[in-house]
């Protein structure tokens, strides 16, 4: 079984996106007890990115947090980044940080609460990697 | 918890050692980090480039930057500080006093670009178009009515609008021709103040989003109905206010897409759903990658400060440094 885990803060642009999505889902909590937060294994993460533009700060500290775990990080096959291209190089930047740190890809990027284009493909997409990932 | 408590007469100071809300502190952080004056961009080299533009294109620059002064004014001098007096924690009202002085930064900055690259009667002329044209004096009207209005909702609302949609039009132009490599630097300086408004719309929508999340479901509805209508007001005149200016270089049918896009934006920082799909938003993917250049395509360092121009930390050396 696969699973979807995001982080939203408190703008509320990422968990718009992903209560569009039909595809149940976890979120990382603002405040409070991270470990009740159990993600399927393998699962995807949806992240907004923050910061400065800076790569130190620019994946949430929940998210950090959650990642630190040593089980979370192994299950983890993919991440979709959130981001705003007003923010220029550090657009998403949050995806790539995790990629490297991870060694997943950035399957996905979009803006804000991203448009009903970017719900259908993060659909198609979560479909191939269930798909793949009952398969495998 | 403003700095003044009701009828006491009592004035209090901001303590940033009692925070009530962390998105405060956050983006006055990120306001600092991001802080940053004309003076550091080298402009200067953007002189053989702007001698290469036709006079046709550099009168068009010329109108399209003091169209987004007369609007950095607008904020500066009204827009962030008629949103204090609403404020709901001393430090909210101290972010929109940063905003303000950003604004007033923004606006001298295009002074800068023309001081360096235009003559003085050219300059005075452009001025005046921008006190003469309907279209750009109609959408000053239509912000600061409801900057002067009474409900703080519609403000908030006019504010995002303004810092996240209606820049747009003007931003439209260096970012084109930054795809084109004409006027880099300039281009560079525009990007910085696209990541200022990025932020002004973040924190002044999440601000909306708190002050809604109070309301009842027929003043929700309300309020959404009218941030539809104050944009459609807006974009009919934006439209018109493009084809003025844009026009006679062939560019306005490339603008729409443009602020469809950024009209999205802005919705979502107010919360609300985005209301184009990418059909109507199909910007030209080279004037996106101007937008958003990864670092690894960078202007020229030695040159000074661009965009992603980042200044180097340095961490103290040790024995092992040494030992080859």
């Amino acid at each position: 079984m696969a699973n979807l885990v995001y982080f939203s803060n408190v703008s509320e642009n990422t968990r718009r996106f992903v209560e569009k999505l039909a595809i149940p889902s976890e979120r990382i909590p603002i405040h409070g007890v991270l470990n009740r937060v159990k993600p399927r294994m393998p699962f995807l993460l949806i992240t907004p990115t923050y910061g400065s533009g800076e790569p130190r700060s620019a994946v949430p500290r929940q998210v950090m947090r959650f990642l630190n775990e040593q089980f979370n990080r192994s299950a983890l096959r993919g991440v979709i980044a959130a981001g705003n291209a007003s923010f220029g190089a550090s657009y998403g930047l949050a995806g790539d940080v995790i990629g490297a740190k991870c060694d997943v890809p950035v399957l996905y990027r979009f803006e804000l609460a991203g448009l009903p284009t970017d719900v259908a493909r993060v659909e198609q997409g979560f479909a191939r990697f269930q798909l793949i990932a009952e398969e495998s | 918890m403003k700095n003044r408590r009701p009828n006491s007469g009592l004035s209090r100071a901001v303590n940033w050692n009692n925070i009530q809300d962390p998105v405060d502190l956050e983006v006055w952080n990120r306001l600092v980090s991001n802080f940053w004056v004309p003076e550091r961009v080298p402009l200067t080299n953007d002189l053989p480039s702007w001698d290469l533009l036709a006079p046709q294109e550099q009168e068009t620059m010329l109108r399209v930057f003091t169209g987004l002064t007369l609007l950095d004014t607008i904020q500066a001098t009204v827009g962030a500080i008629a949103l204090i007096p609403d404020a709901l924690t001393p430090h909210e009202e101290a972010v929109y006093t940063n905003i303000a002085f950003m604004e007033s930064v923004h606006a001298k900055s295009y002074s800068s670009v023309f001081s360096t690259l235009c003559s003085s009667v050219d300059i005075e002329r452009a001025f005046l178009w921008s006190e003469t044209n309907e279209h750009l004096q109609e959408k000053a009207r239509i912000v600061l009515r409801h900057y002067n209005g009474s409900s703080p909702g519609k403000r908030k609302i006019a504010s995002t609008l303004l810092e996240s949609y209606l820049f747009y039009s003007g931003f439209f132009l260096p970012m084109r021709w930054a795809s084109e490599r004409k006027l880099p630097n300039t281009a560079d300086l525009v990007r910085l103040i696209i990541r200022d408004e990025a932020v002004h719309g973040y924190y002044i929508g999440y601000k909306f989003q708190k002050l809604f999340q109070t309301l009842d479901r027929s003043e929700r509805s309300e309020l959404h109905g009218f941030c539809l209508e104050l944009l459609g007001d807006l974009h009919r005149n934006e439209m018109l206010y493009s084809a003025q200016l844009y026009d006679e270089c062939g560019l306005t049918g490339e603008v729409e897409p443009f602020l469809k896009y950024n009209a999205n934006k802005a919705l979502m920082n107010l919360g609300f759903d985005p209301i184009f799909d990418s059909d109507e938003t199909a910007v030209d993917p080279a004037v996106l990658a101007a937008l958003s250049p990864r670092m690894e395509e960078n202007h020229d360092f030695f040159s000074g400060v661009g965009s992603s121009y980042q200044i180097a930390t340095s961490i103290p050396t040790n024995d092992a440094d040494w030992d080859f």
